[in-house]
């Protein structure tokens, strides 16, 4: 059956709290999930006060203030600081989006709680094992794919054909909407996941496309594409505000199309 | 054959090669369609089942009773909403099973069950229906 509860050795315990910055008059309490491979301990919580006075306005410079201040043995992904790389996609205050675009204030709580993406294989603390979903995402082609003798210059699309790549080309593929696939969470083996099935439909709809056939055809299963029982938590958690529940569903218009 | 592709303890597998599994299957589409398509029969016929049954519950007597399900409209309405609920039944509790269940062998258990279980309470149901309807005609 369906997992409902954490494993044993996944139930997580109270952990450290850390020392109050001394001479601080405005700090923010952070409490993050700490888990190490090494050490066989269960994961722990640990409580961590940052120095707002001394530190950014986002949730990832807390995380990074904390790292260089308190504890260097807090392991997250960080990149770009902007929102567009989205390796800092993490759980925060039970919603999953990007560390760098959140602000500390936008929490709006005294604790700020911090976990990994839910229900991945964690490999240390904040960072979650994207393996299955990158193979996911590599499982759907995602390229041009033409029989076509290649033109002299460019495959040329009109204004109006290149607007349908718009709210779909901008993803970041950072696992916000994946990981927070209720779906995704009992049959991510066999269900691609809503990341991977916004750029399915992101090379459907390409008008330069020549495979759209054989593509709806390697959709075409109960578990790829017909897991997704619209939910819409993808679309509620996205940091880039897409809408992948709504990729889905013209996806399985487009099934419906070539099958009525 | 057992498919172990997923379990990286015993495989090894490319990430790739256990996301592809054995392939689409080609199939989905139908399930889906279909589904929906008893969710819309559903609606009138759901309502017209209703008004039936409140027909039945105020008529006077057991042959009054009778009468209502003899007639050819009443049956014909009847013998559609059973059809058309069994088999949105049968489709929505599958998904609810490809769902849940992931022990392999339990799964197909409860797919052949729910199965069985969506005719039998469907020809059942067309059973009772013809047999009070038809019953007059043919004593």
């Amino acid at each position: 059956m369906a997992q409902f509860t954490l494993p044993k050795n996944s139930q997580y315990t109270e952990g450290k709290a850390w020392p109050k910055p001394a001479g601080a008059s405005n700090v923010q309490e952070f409490r993050i999930y700490r888990w190490n491979p090494d050490d066989g301990a269960n994961p722990r919580i640990d409580t961590y006060y940052v120095d707002r006075d001394d530190c950014g306005p986002m949730v990832l410079d807390a995380l990074l203030w904390i790292k260089n201040n308190v504890d260097s043995t807090l392991v997250f992904r960080r990149s770009c600081r902007e929102g567009i790389c989205g390796s800092c996609a993490m759980n925060i205050m039970g919603g999953n989006t990007l560390a760098c675009t959140l602000g500390i204030d936008d929490c709006g709580s005294d604790t700020i709680k911090i976990y990994p993406l839910p229900h991945m294989p964690v490999l240390k603390d904040l960072v979650p094992d994207l393996t299955s979903f990158f193979a996911q995402h590599a499982a759907i082609e995602p390229w041009l794919q033409t029989q076509t003798a290649e033109p002299e210059t460019e495959w040329r699309q009109t204004p109006e054909e290149r607007s349908k790549l718009d709210g779909l080309y901008e993803c970041i593929l950072c696992a916000c909407c994946t990981t927070s696939c209720p779906s995704y969470w009992w049959n991510g083996d066999r269900f691609l996941g809503p990341a991977a099935l916004l750029q399915a439909y992101r090379w459907l709809i390409d008008s330069r496309d020549e495979s759209t056939g054989e593509r709806l055809d390697n959709l075409h299963d109960p578990f790829r594409l017909y897991r997704c029982h619209t939910i819409m938590n993808c679309a509620n958690t996205c940091p880039k505000g897409l809408n992948p529940a709504k990729a889905i569903a013209e996806i399985k218009k487009m099934m419906i199309a070539r099958a009525v | 054959m057992a498919d172990n592709r997923a379990d990286t303890r015993v495989s090894m597998r490319t990430p790739l090669a256990r996301v592809k599994g054995l392939g689409a299957s080609g199939h989905g589409v139908e399930h889906w369609w279909l589904h929906r398509m008893t969710a819309v029969s559903n609606i009138p016929l759901i309502i017209a089942f209703v008004i039936i049954v409140a027909a039945l519950a105020a008529s006077p007597s057991y042959q009054e009773a009778i009468a209502i399900i003899s007639h050819p409209l009443v049956a014909i309405i009847l013998i559609l909403a059973v059809i058309s609920v069994t088999n949105h039944m049968r489709l929505g509790m599958q998904i609810v099973i490809e769902d849940y269940v992931h022990d392999k062998g339990l799964k197909i258990a409860a797919v052949i069950a729910n199965n069985f279980y969506a005719v039998i309470i469907g020809v059942a149901c067309l059973y009772a229906i013809l047999k009070v309807s038809l019953g007059r005609i043919l004593v």
